[in-house]
């Protein structure tokens, strides 16, 4: 078993916010900073256009996690999308555990323009924090 | 200060002294017309009707058990701009509940509304309605409401109350304008009428009624019968968490599903003008089936189904008021309002909302606050 989830490597769908995650992500890759290549960046506007469905969606087609990532509190470029999305996270870690998602598969986090360094490390945690649940249900299961 | 008054019964007939007491309101000044159940004169269905001549409420039936429609969504189509005069509408507290929720989103107004409310006493489901009214026809209603109270509501001759009306906790509504009470009361003798609201209270003053108070045995009726929903709710929370608390098991509560949609037309509280399911957005190019179904073997058609629930869950859950037509319209008999009912419990929770209790509470998604849910962001430890 433990073998099994050694050679585990899941995909992460991540949206990230173009003005503070992407640029982070961005300043990561210019820094010469490795993370592990099982996040997919989905560069979006801001968090606050991350529709409750595009990460239903993601879960349904097998992603073993997924983040929403943007500017930290008071820095949102259009003022307070991070808030709407935190509401969304919240109601959808409310709604996807009742149907065995785990909510630790869902992930907010708050990362600046300049925190490339931050960027890398919070994308390796999040990768070994999601091999640890191992395999989401969504690739195991047959959805209608 | 509310008003308590009361309507006098003769010959035993609630529904004639209910009827009377719509006629009075119909023949005020202020009210130009009354919403009301009615049965229609070609069938022995009820349905809502707006009637305006006084004479014309012969056949009103608010206490029939049939609930064809929430009748939130049409207060909502005759309230969504001024109509230039004040209607009275009569409702079950559950489709208040839901209008209210339809006014916090602007689509509908309560300035030129009368909200009337009775106790209410459940429903069948459509189709045990229609078996039940041609049995005992005219009797119907005078069978079902003498049973009811008389504490008979879980069999009732075969017919047998809908789920969403077993397992509902509020058959007392508290934000209609006036309140007609039954529970605890002496119904042979007399109805019980309430203000709830100030615009009650000055409209029951000009009707004149004769003022008593409240008898002491219908909070105790009333506690009991709330006592009886809680517990069948929370055994139908349980057994329904039980059955869905994983993908396969969910996917299984809903094998029957045909992508229809009904659910969501019979939604007093699916508030889109557009359902994005029903848009270009899931017509899906013919080659993308194929694409699907090369890269897992196998798609189930039509697609999407799952994907549907979760998301009419994440739009309404925080709004959904337990009226049970999702159930009611669902062609193939699936539990929906069960399933509907246990997640929205959970999300009204987390958001400390409570839907269609009152204007003033905002929609958990319409409102955000800088210091809120700290646990939700970050990886956690």
């Amino acid at each position: 078993m433990e073998g099994c989830m050694q050679d585990f490597e899941p995909t992460i769908i991540a949206f990230v916010c173009n003005w503070c995650t992407y640029t982070a992500a961005d300043l990561a890759g210019t820094s010469r900073l490795h993370y592990p290549k099982n996040i997919r960046l989905i560069r979006i506007m801001c968090t606050g256009m991350v529709d409750p469905q595009y990460i239903i969606k993601a879960f349904l087609e097998g992603a073993d996690g997924v983040l929403v990532s943007g500017c930290h509190p008071g820095d949102c470029h259009y003022i307070n999308g991070n808030f709407k999305a935190r509401r969304r996270i919240k109601l959808l870690k409310e709604i996807l555990p009742q149907f065995g998602f785990e909510a630790e598969r869902l992930k907010l986090t708050w990362i600046g323009a300049s925190d490339g360094i931050q960027f890398a490390e919070i994308m390796q945690r999040l990768v070994a924090k999601v091999k640890d649940l191992g395999p989401s249900q969504a690739k195991l299961v047959m959805v209608v | 200060m509310a008003t308590t008054a009361k309507i006098n019964v003769s010959g035993n007939d609630v529904l004639e002294a209910l009827r009377g007491f719509f006629k009075d309101i119909l023949k005020t000044d202020d009210i130009k017309a009354i919403l009301v159940p009615q049965h229609l004169p070609m069938k022995d269905m009820v349905m809502p009707a707006l009637v305006a001549d006084p004479d014309q409420l012969d056949n009103a039936d608010p206490l029939a058990p049939a609930f064809p429609i929430n009748t939130a969504k049409i207060v909502s189509r005759l309230t969504r701009k001024p109509m230039g005069a004040k209607i009275a509408a009569v409702m079950r507290p559950c489709e208040i509940r839901a209008f209210v929720e339809l006014a916090k989103l602007k689509q509908g107004r309560s300035d030129e509304l009368l909200i009337i409310t009775t106790d209410c006493l459940g429903a069948f489901q459509n189709r045990n309605y229609r078996r039940y009214v041609e049995r005992y026809g005219i009797e119907s209603t005078l069978r079902f409401y003498q049973s009811v109270l008389d504490g008979n509501i879980a069999e009732m001759e075969g017919a047998d109350l809908a789920s969403a009306c077993k397992s509902c906790e509020i058959p007392v509504a508290s934000n209609a304008d006036i309140c007609v009470g039954l529970f605890g009361v002496d119904v042979d003798d007399h109805l019980l009428v309430q203000s709830q609201t100030e615009a009650g209270t000055n409209f029951l003053n000009q009707l004149k009624l004769a003022e008593i108070p409240e008898p002491s045995s219908r909070r105790d009726a009333i506690t009991a019968l709330v006592a009886q929903r809680k517990a069948y709710r929370d055994e139908m929370f349980a057994s329904t968490r039980e059955a869905t608390n994983s993908l396969q098991k969910m996917t299984a509560y809903f094998a029957n599903c045909v992508n229809c949609y009904n659910c969501r037309v019979a939604c007093p509280v699916c508030y889109c003008k557009e359902c994005v399911f029903v848009t270009d957005v899931f017509n899906h190019d013919p080659c993308q089936y194929l694409r699907w179904a090369n890269r897992k073997g196998l798609i189930k058609m039509p697609t999407d189904t799952i994907f549907f629930h979760l998301t009419r869950l994440v739009h309404m859950s925080t709004a959904c008021v337990g009226c049970g037509q999702c159930s009611n319209a669902c062609p193939n008999d699936i539990p929906v309002m069960e399933l509907f009912r246990t997640v929205a419990r959970v999300t009204q929770q987390a958001f400390n909302y409570q839907a269609g209790k009152s204007l003033e509470q905002d929609p958990p998604l319409s409102v955000f606050y800088e210091d809120e849910f700290p646990e939700v962001v970050g990886l956690g430890v």
